[in-house]
């Protein structure tokens, strides 16, 4: 490893000028115009003196509530990023007719592809749903914080962490050109020599600590710290879901972290694990990578099922239709996503009763999702509903997901599979249950939950105009895509030389600029309800008469949540005090036990990246050093006693009483 | 719960998990249950080590199965000696997640093997009449 190496050797690696995409406008491009925003937001940060408060407020924060934001926003700002590579690859797609080569090269258009699922499933989705299980869960279960609050910090700097990774290979290197799962032998040294799969590694291997750890940290909050009284069938959906979906995350990610585990060792080390020859079997690597990817698709969509849930019967006015039905639901297709990895690839080779016995399961896992289906339109039958942005996302995905789910029942019938594997039919498929299920799902949560967030409602214009223009523009760019995936179109190709179907193409390419238009609506709400945040302030706590708990505290939520822990007696516990005639407790605070902020978090994730750049580019000596620099900072946190403090009696009165004078001047 | 046993007032759920709280959860080794364990776990890797090295069994199979059966045994004696797991720690719980693991480990085993098997019949080189004869 160290012979024959030149000093630069040593101290670089494999890092050379050349890594540098200097010879591609359209990085030089976007690097000057990432440059120039990131110097004039760090300028600004720094002209208004915010460091000090970010720090301390912010990055090193325990609090489960500013966690959750963190994590809300580094998703939105992946979303962005995953969203300029889709919008790039359905030009492309569009343009590269008739002979004409695109403005993509294959080589940029091969990285895009694979970066676009990457960022949008490990960080745009997954971080989205933990920070919303993250802010809710707890407040949702009367709880002050999760169980381990520091551990939750450092899991939020490991995603960052990953994300941090994945986006420096735009600059530094190149990224993967496998597709987002990366197969073998494709993703094998072999044929991949460069650092793309690399990077694609790494970036998943660390932000999957923080993926792992964050899941251990919710079951336990889950389980340990619900509120007296609150027994398992007395949960919200929404905790419900957030449960399953973290059982499914500990149970599946180490299954991924293996996986990959084993790829790097055949890239490093040479082993035979996954390559063509020498007793290795690159089908084992996609069985494998679909044990753990089939539970993803759940853990994504489970907690929007739990938001659906709580955003219909709160806007409906009624107690959810079928608790228990949805409760069983959710636990079945909890185990029953195990058992269905094989549909993703049934054109392998398998015999006709492997194929037919994971198409069954398939055709069955579809059955407690229809109950859950039937559940929330018996919740709307007969109810007062309020049609707030909310309710619009919900109806909006009754409509849009059903589709995806019947064309993914079409998928799931072996011997159609066979004409339609890896064609556009499939993408159309999945980017109609993860848009139509997921991202609204995500939207609904964010607009229902953000007046508990931040003290105001959202705009409810732009709120309408974003769901309109997200919903028209996802059929505008997908159903194009089923089109032509019936016609044979396969997925992940550059240019065509078949111009009838250009058209298509074009009107998908339309569909996406109306996405645009709905997520630079989403934007502008955001900074619209800002600015107009006095009209908009909700002083109650419970601005949409709300049924959970999260609506008994104040909007924001004091730093302890419940100055005093709530006693349940029913599910909807909220609604349910409220209608016993409830009285906000006024007095006999005593102090509360928190736990302090840590910076350790920032330091190991920042260790982490250096750890995972050195593995990246063989620069050996700071592989070693920042391994041994994150195994001591590691043991020298342990060491760190001081790590908790009380709030003190006359604050917790301080701030109950500012609370009881504003309910007071509203009524 | 554990936020049933303290009073509901201001030492709640919260002051459980941080501090020096062992909470009632998880029963509590002794040094004999340590250094039972630890003999057993010496105990354990030796022989495999021996059936190795010493060339005990002509047949290559028996000694990697004798290995798994031995590997097996050592993660009991982990779970039971080093973390005290036992059907009632933690009201239930430990048992429950480790049930649900060994269903989710046996159905990724059985199944990557029968995913595996098939593919190794019917991918590995053929002749027409055996593509005909397919199963």
């Amino acid at each position: 490893m160290f012979g024959n190496t030149t000093l630069t050797q040593f101290i670089f690696g494999r890092l050379t000028w050349e890594a540098i995409p200097y010879h591609e406008p359209i990085l030089v491009v976007t690097f000057i115009a990432v440059a120039l925003g990131g110097i004039a937001l760090l300028a600004l940060v720094t002209w208004f003196k915010l460091w000090g408060y970010l720090w301390k407020e912010w990055f090193t924060s325990v609090d489960h509530k500013k966690i959750g934001i963190m994590y809300v926003v580094l998703a939105l700002v992946m979303l962005l990023r995953g969203f300029a590579d889709a919008i790039m690859m359905r030009i492309q797609q569009a343009w590269a007719f008739n002979g004409s080569e695109g403005y993509l090269n294959p080589h940029h258009y091969d990285q895009i592809f694979t970066a676009h699922g990457v960022i949008m499933i490990f960080f745009m989705a997954m971080p989205f749903v933990t920070g919303l299980m993250n802010y809710v869960v707890p407040l949702q279960i009367g709880a002050r914080d999760v169980s381990f609050p520091f551990l939750n910090n450092f899991s939020f700097w490991m995603t960052t962490a990953g994300a941090i990774i994945i986006m420096m290979s735009l600059f530094v290197g190149e990224f993967a050109r496998t597709g987002w799962l990366a197969y073998p032998p494709l993703s094998g040294a072999d044929y991949s020599p460069g650092v793309g799969v690399d990077y694609y590694i790494w970036g998943l291997q660390v932000a999957g600590v923080g993926t792992t750890l964050s899941g251990i940290n919710l079951i336990a909050t889950i389980v340990k710290m619900r509120a007296p009284g609150m027994t398992f069938m007395k949960m919200p959906i929404f905790t419900w879901t957030a449960l399953c979906t973290n059982i499914l995350i500990v149970a599946t990610f180490p299954i991924l972290t293996a996986t990959l585990a084993l790829l790097s060792l055949d890239r490093y080390a040479g082993t035979n694990f996954f390559t063509n020859d020498l007793g290795g079997n690159p089908m084992m690597y996609v069985n494998l990578i679909w044990i753990w990817g089939h539970p993803e698709v759940y853990i994504l969509v489970l907690p929007a099922f739990g938001i659906f849930s709580e955003v219909v019967a709160t806007f409906c006015g009624k107690r959810l239709f079928g608790y228990a039905s949805m409760v069983y639901a959710t636990c079945v297709i909890m185990i029953l996503s195990y058992l269905v990895w094989l549909h993703h690839f049934f054109t392998m080779g398998s015999g006709a009763s492997v194929n037919a016995f994971f198409g069954i399961t398939t055709m069955i896992i579809s059955i407690p999702t229809g109950a859950k289906m039937f559940n929330w339109l018996f919740t709307m039958y007969r109810g007062r509903i309020r049609y707030e942005v909310p309710m619009y996302w919900t109806v909006g995905f009754m409509f849009t997901f059903v589709l995806g789910g019947m064309t993914g029942v079409l998928l799931a019938v072996p011997p159609a599979d066979f004409v339609l594997h890896n064609s556009l039919f499939l993408i159309a498929h999945f980017h109609n249950v993860i848009i139509g299920g997921v991202v609204f799902g995500l939207m609904a949560g964010v607009v229902y939950w953000w007046p508990k967030a931040f003290g105001y409602k959202l705009d409810p214009f732009w709120g309408k105009m974003s769901f309109w223009f997200w919903q028209i523009g996802f059929f505008f760019a997908f159903m194009p895509l089923y089109v032509l995936g019936l016609m044979g179109v396969t997925r992940r190709v550059s240019q065509f030389e078949d111009p009838s179907l250009q058209i298509w193409f074009i009107i998908a390419a339309f569909g996406a600029v109306l996405i645009a238009l709905g997520i630079a609506s989403f934007i502008i709400q955001i900074a619209v309800s800002y600015l107009r945040r006095d009209q908009l302030r909700d002083f109650t706590g419970d601005p949409w008469n709300g049924r959970t708990l999260e609506w008994s505290t104040s909007s924001p939520p004091p730093e302890y949540n419940f100055a005093f822990t709530p006693v349940v007696h029913d599910h909807d516990s909220w609604y349910d005090m409220k209608n016993r005639g409830y009285e906000r407790p006024l007095g006999g605070f005593k102090p509360i036990h928190m736990p302090k902020n840590t910076g350790t978090g920032v330091i190991l994730a920042g260790l982490s990246i250096a750890l995972a750049f050195a593995l990246i580019w063989y620069i050996w000596w700071l592989a070693i050093v920042s391994f041994v620099a994150i195994v001591a900072v590691s043991i020298a946190h342990t060491f760190n006693y001081n790590r908790d403090f009380y709030i003190p009696a006359e604050t917790v009165t301080e701030t109950e009483d500012a609370r009881s004078e504003l309910l007071a001047e509203r009524t | 719960m554990s936020s049933q046993a303290h009073a509901p007032a201001n030492e709640d759920a919260h002051n459980v998990h941080h501090g020096h709280s062992h909470g009632y959860g998880a029963g509590h080794g002794s040094l004999k249950t340590y250094l039972i364990g630890f003999v057993l776990a010496a105990i354990l890797t030796a022989i495999p080590f021996w059936l190795v090295m010493g060339d005990v069994f002509e047949n290559k199979l028996i000694t990697a199965v004798l290995i798994m059966i031995f590997a097996a045994v050592q993660i009991v004696v982990h779970m039971v000696c080093f973390l005290h797991m036992n059907p009632r720690s933690e009201g239930g719980w430990t048992i429950m997640a480790l049930i649900f693991t060994l269903i989710i480990v046996a159905i990724m085993l059985a199944g990557s093997f029968w995913v595996m098997h098939h593919l190794n019949v019917n991918m590995m080189p053929m002749s027409p009449e055996m593509m005909k004869n397919m199963p």
